[in-house]
């Protein structure tokens, strides 16, 4: 037995378990997939005093439509999100970024909710839901809120909701038609944190200008960070070598990727560029290819 | 405070009073005995304690066992249909010597069984992509993928 004990609940419905976070708030923590939390509590890096575990409620599972919006319930599994038709025909960012979650035994348990309520800034599905300018739908006892992804990721480990309030989906807007989509990232081997990684989307027009662009980027610093002066110099320019190579350039200036045993400061920067130049390539070459 | 939890493991009912701390990866070896399921890095990197559960290969070192309650979990004790015969799957892990200390393979035989029923016809590079989540630190891989191939062309003959 590894992890130090704790009390434990598995609350049937939503409303159980915000009965549950009103009354014990700070004192507990929430058990979704489990694949980021247990491994700290097996090495007793996390000691909950309880666990409230929501994998028994089955109105927090699911992927559908609503509005035109992809709505991503918060315990769907990131394989089902990773196998799900409707999400690679309209989101096939998402579907690219899932991929490189984790292995496939890990991507069985692990959740979409718990991926973003985790706020790990290597993780994939933060970074996609900022390149796509997803919403968090966020509920509490005492009332209900959206959050932008935005203001949701604060720093490492941190996120904007408060102790008794529980994420119970991502609403993700219908990309534009014409959009390509892109998600690389580079790992020391298949499944280990990326050390660096960009979700972009483009939209061409007729002539090869740049008419809409989102560039997001993964361990670039404490929360997912979106390229914005890079977005607007590329938008409504020639989408070629040059100006993807600049926007690349720019969209890390100001950035200071933490030095670790892995990468210096430097490294991580060009390895950020990298990936940013890779993701717009290939979101570009999908562009095209998109009537 | 303890629970009383039940769970189907290879078609058996496996019944325990336990802490919710306690690991389904112990209890699947301390409570139900079955201890074909081993553990390396109990935090989910090497993949030797991947069991099925309800079908889907996970690490059962990252789940609790009262989670797993009223759940179906099959372990590599399973999978031989009876003492004297291996499975497909294990027979060509056998004659293709794609172990050599088999401490990793238990958890390489759950991910590729469930790997195989859903893409039944598997090329080297699927087959390698698949098996990223178990480490074996003898074997090289080149054998285990050779025998994955083997149990998949005979599976599609038979």
């Amino acid at each position: 037995m590894k992890p130090a004990p704790f009390e434990y609940d598995d609350p049937q419905t939503v409303a159980e378990a915000l009965d549950l976070l009103a009354r014990y708030g700070d004192e507990c923590k929430l058990l979704a997939g489990g694949q980021s939390l247990v491994p700290l509590m097996n090495f007793r890096l996390a000691r909950p005093g309880r666990l409230i575990d929501i994998n028994r409620i089955d109105s927090l599972s699911g992927i559908k439509r609503d509005d035109g919006m992809l709505v991503i319930g918060a315990m769907t599994r990131h394989s089902a999100v990773e196998h799900s038709t409707e999400v690679a025909g309209g989101w096939p960012l998402l579907t690219e970024a899932v991929g490189w979650v984790g292995h496939g035994q890990i991507r069985n348990r692990g959740t979409v909710g718990g991926s973003v309520a985790h706020a790990d800034p290597a993780a994939e599905l933060p970074a996609a839901f900022a390149a796509l300018d997803a919403t968090f739908r966020v509920q509490a006892k005492r009332a209900s809120r959206l959050i932008g992804w935005e203001q949701f990721f604060v720093s490492e480990f941190t996120t904007a909701l408060a102790p008794d309030e529980l994420v119970v989906a991502v609403e993700v807007p219908r990309p534009q038609p014409g959009v390509g989509a892109a998600f690389v990232e580079y790992a020391r081997r298949h499944g280990d944190f990326a050390l660096g990684g960009a979700a972009v989307t483009i939209k061409l027009d007729a002539g090869g200008h740049c008419e809409a662009v989102s560039i997001a980027l993964l361990s670039a610093g404490p929360a997912p960070v979106r390229a914005t002066s890079a977005e607007s110099m590329l938008r409504g320019a020639i989408v070629d070598q040059a100006s993807i190579r600049a926007a690349a350039v720019e969209a890390t200036r100001g950035l200071r990727p933490t030095a670790d045993l892995h990468g210096s400061t430097e490294y991580r920067l060009r390895l950020l560029q990298t990936m940013t130049q890779r993701a717009l390539i290939k979101a570009a070459e999908r562009a095209k290819a998109t009537p | 405070m303890t629970r009383k939890i039940s769970i189907e493991i290879n078609g058996r009912l496996a019944e325990g009073e336990v802490e919710p701390r306690l690991l389904l990866a112990d209890f699947i070896r301390d409570v139900a005995g079955l201890t074909g399921t081993h553990l390396g890095c109990e935090h989910g990197v090497c993949g030797a304690c991947t069991v099925q559960l309800d079908g889907r290969p996970v690490r059962s070192c990252l789940m609790f066992a009262v989670q797993a309650h009223g759940h179906r979990v099959a372990t590599v004790e399973g999978m031989a249909p009876d003492g004297d015969t291996l499975s497909t799957l294990q027979q060509a892990f056998h004659e293709s010597h794609a172990l050599q200390c088999g401490f990793c393979t238990p958890g390489i035989l759950m991910s590729m069984e469930a790997f195989l029923r859903e893409e039944p016809d598997p090329s080297p590079a699927s087959i390698r992509a698949a098996l990223a989540g178990n480490l074996c630190r003898c074997t090289g891989y080149q054998n285990i993928v050779t025998a994955v191939r083997l149990a998949a062309d005979r599976m599609q003959s038979s």
